[in-house]
């Protein structure tokens, strides 16, 4: 049956592609979507991630100067050097599975990285965003 | 009578064996531990490993008077943490607060804790670990190359840069190991 090879070809195809998810993430994107986001968008979150902006001491820096580019891969912080564990759900199972520490990171690195906090869009994008990775 | 006197022998063995395991909790431990505890009480408190430890050396509390961690640990002043968030929620902040200000430089009986707290002169509150009186002094004959200037160490906040026992609380010469420079005698 040809007709069942592709319907399983293209089963396997959406199983790799679907981002996973932790009961964490749910239950952000659910109260994102409370907060008034609607729908939420991997490329968008990756472009924020890149976008570079003045930080505090009036270098251009992004998500990327201190998670790095490969985010399977540990990242640096930018002043201490410490070692910061891959951003990556695939290299990193501990990644996305507390909810508090999450919007704790959030908060501190939007201040860091845009002098501001994020919105729930913003938030979510950036989890859509990591959760493929 | 002999009895006696090998009951105090075993009470006093047993005084002296126990006395590092308990290290110096509080004044009587101190008085009676003979293996008097040289450095800095390591850090034994998850959160703060935790949340100090996760963007920076997790510095032992006894390092700081607790005027300093007083300062360091309020609210405010972690927003805006040499420059970087690093918000705590209440009831973390809560217990890091408690557990520094219990464990500070002054409230330490680890002997190194003891000659940061008594170097420091009354009403002062370091909020760098490079502004302690003790550890100013201790480093001062250290040349500029071989930390600011030395792409491996950068600043002597990084103490596990080149104290390579840092995070058991161990600052002794001995342990000491600067990157790209030939072990000193």
């Amino acid at each position: 049956m040809k007709l069942h090879k592709i319907l399983m070809a293209a089963g396997m195809l959406l199983a790799s592609s679907v981002a996973l998810a932790t009961p964490a993430t749910d239950e952000l994107f659910a109260r994102y979507k409370a907060e008034g986001a609607a729908g939420f968008d991997a490329a968008r979150g990756d472009k924020s991630w890149h976008k570079e902006s003045r930080g505090e001491d009036g270098k251009l820096m992004s998500c990327a100067t201190c998670h790095g580019e490969d985010l399977s891969k540990e990242g640096h912080h930018h002043k201490t050097n410490k070692v910061i564990g891959p951003m990556a759900p695939s290299a990193n199972k501990e990644r996305f599975t507390d909810v508090k520490k999450i919007e704790k990171w959030f908060k501190r690195n939007c201040n860091d990285v845009l002098a501001r906090e994020c919105t729930a869009q913003e938030k979510g994008d950036y989890l859509k965003f990591l959760l493929g990775k | 009578m002999r009895t006696n006197f090998k009951t105090a022998l075993l009470a006093a063995a047993l005084l002296m064996s126990s006395g590092s395991a308990l290290a110096e909790g509080n004044f009587w431990m101190w008085l009676v531990n003979f293996s008097r505890q040289k450095e800095v009480q390591p850090v034994d408190n998850k959160a703060y490993k935790d949340e100090c430890g996760s963007c920076h050396f997790a510095y032992q509390p006894g390092l700081l008077p607790g005027k300093s961690w007083a300062k360091l640990l309020d609210e405010k002043a972690l927003a805006d943490h040499f420059g970087e968030d690093a918000s705590l929620d209440k009831d973390t902040l809560k217990e890091i607060y408690d557990y520094t200000m219990a464990n500070a430089a002054e409230k330490s009986y680890f002997k190194r804790s003891r000659k940061i707290a008594l170097a420091t002169e009354d009403g002062e509150a370091p909020l760098r670990i490079t502004e302690v009186r003790y550890i100013k002094r201790t480093h001062h004959d250290i040349p500029e190359k071989m930390v600011k200037g030395n792409k491996d160490v950068k600043s002597q906040a990084y103490c596990n840069a080149c104290h390579t026992k840092a995070e058991e609380g161990i600052f002794d010469e001995d342990t000491v190991d600067i990157p790209n420079f030939p072990k000193r005698d």
